[in-house]
């Protein structure tokens, strides 16, 4: 058997845009995933049965499928509910739901790993309940959970490759068109390895960079 | 040994201050509970205008829980709290007035990790007063260079010793210009070398007339600043006296038994 990366190297252009289209849907995908945990936290901190437990109850949904079964009832349901979106914004819905949910979680953790006397002392010096949850509890609580979050927000990013199954644009589609152009299976699945290597990478990277500013205080 | 000292009352209070002074902070009947404990037993006591009381007790007897009630940091059961003038309940209007009243420094100081020294002491004063940030800043300024920390206002807590933290917690609730300060054990968290520097502070802040109700073992502040001692256990206050009578001929059995513990080692 003969290697040809000819035709991966003359796929670069589409390469290059799958690439791009991954990382737009991962951090599309991050910044609703980081909205919906920081509102599912503050929605469960309220302490109402109802919502409560409409939050757990989506959390436990979630977690419990499959994410490509999450995204086909997306791409068919939304529909039916008649709300059109093309597969692109329907997949950072998805991704952004899924992670949003796991986020919900971690960021939970967070917030309770806060001292009591934080919450305390915002009270006594007059700041109402959610001033303090917003101003005083919120980023050592970020801060505190940063890396789990960072490491779920990898695994979403590669995630995306399942968006391919409702034909988002991405990086594993464009992937996919040029094997069936090409039949050259292992020499587009290596380029797409690498390529999601460098991807992940880089994400960490970029993280720990974003970490670094936002937490930039010193640790006790 | 449950009975309760008979002059105890609020007349020792009376004496020492005009009578028509209307008391700062008023307890009547406060009882409180969590789950089947029985914390708070029937508090009744008042602080004028000025006054310092020191709260002592073995650990458990209730007087962090009873110093928490007054900021609503802890609802009461039964009884009625007043502070300035304002009726303690459980809405959000009652317990923002007397929060804006009342000033509190914890043990563990609790000062804000993400903030620097300076915002942790400009953030209420411009959330809850509603006060410009160059207002803020200067009054935040004034209340540092008081706890002789005005140099390190660009700092992170977390750069501070200790004691230094724990001027900075008494320098932000200042901020908010209380009538009155609750200190809840702010020596206790402190290493030994460190609690001179704040009980310094906390003379000084007694000395300019503060209204403050402290709760600690430092006796010797006690003797110094305090106009009356309060001496409580199992949720009752038992003794209630001037401190050099608390100290050298304590009333109830109770007490002495305290004070030959804690007094043991000094």
């Amino acid at each position: 058997m003969t290697l040809d990366f000819s035709v991966v190297a003359d796929a670069w252009k589409s390469l290059l845009f799958g690439a791009l289209g991954t990382l737009f849907l991962a951090f599309s995908g991050m910044v609703i995933a980081m909205v919906v945990g920081v509102t599912g936290v503050v929605i469960l901190r309220m302490q109402m049965r109802i919502p409560s437990l409409l939050v757990t109850l989506f959390v436990e949904i979630i977690r419990n499928t499959p994410f490509l079964v999450q995204i086909f009832f997306l791409f068919f349901a939304l529909p039916l509910a008649g709300v059109r979106l093309n597969p692109t914004v329907t997949a950072i819905l998805a991704l952004g739901l899924n992670g949003g949910a796991y986020a919900i979680e971690i960021i939970r953790g967070g917030v309770e790993s806060i001292p009591k006397g934080q919450t305390e002392a915002g009270l006594a010096l007059g700041l109402h309940k959610h001033e303090v949850f917003r101003l005083i509890v919120l980023i050592p609580a970020l801060r505190a959970i940063y890396p789990s979050l960072a490491s779920q927000f990898i695994l979403l990013t590669l995630t995306t490759a399942i968006c391919t199954s409702i034909s988002a644009y991405e990086l594993t589609s464009v992937g996919q068109r040029i094997e069936a152009e090409t039949f050259r299976s292992f020499e587009v699945y290596f380029t797409l390895t690498s390529i999601y290597l460098v991807i992940s990478l880089v994400t960490m990277w970029l993280l720990a960079a974003l970490g670094r500013w936002a937490f930039s205080y010193p640790q006790r | 040994m449950r009975e309760i000292d008979v002059t105890r009352t609020h007349d020792s209070a009376s004496r020492a201050f005009p009578k028509e002074a209307a008391p700062m902070i008023e307890m009547r009947q406060v009882e409180k509970f969590y789950g089947p404990f029985h914390a708070l037993k029937g508090i009744d006591f008042s602080v004028t205008k000025g006054e310092k009381i020191v709260l002592c007790g073995p650990s458990g007897s209730g007087k962090s829980t009873l110093i928490r009630c007054i900021n609503h940091l802890e609802p009461i059961a039964s009884g009625e709290i007043v502070v300035a003038g304002h009726r303690l309940s459980d809405s959000q209007d009652a317990v923002d007035a007397v929060r804006r009243e009342v000033g509190m420094v914890f043990q563990q100081f609790n000062l804000f990790p993400h903030k620097t020294v300076l915002e942790n002491c400009i953030l209420a004063p411009m959330r809850v007063r509603k006060l410009s940030r160059a207002e803020a800043e200067e009054t935040a300024r004034k209340y540092l260079e008081r706890v002789r920390i005005g140099d390190q206002a660009a700092k992170y807590p977390a750069q501070l010793s200790g004691g230094q933290q724990q001027r900075v917690a008494i320098a932000r609730a200042l901020c908010m210009e209380p009538k009155a300060m609750l200190f809840d054990e702010p020596t206790s968290a402190l290493d030994p070398e460190m609690v001179k520097e704040v009980l310094d502070t906390m003379v000084s802040l007694a000395r300019d007339g503060m209204t403050m109700i402290c709760v600690t073992h430092e006796m010797g502040f006690a003797r110094q600043v305090a106009d009356r001692v309060i001496f409580m256990a199992d949720g009752e206050i038992v003794e209630e006296n001037a401190p050099d009578a608390f100290f050298s001929n304590p009333r109830h059995e109770r007490s002495r038994a305290f004070l030959g513990e804690i007094l043991a080692h000094h």
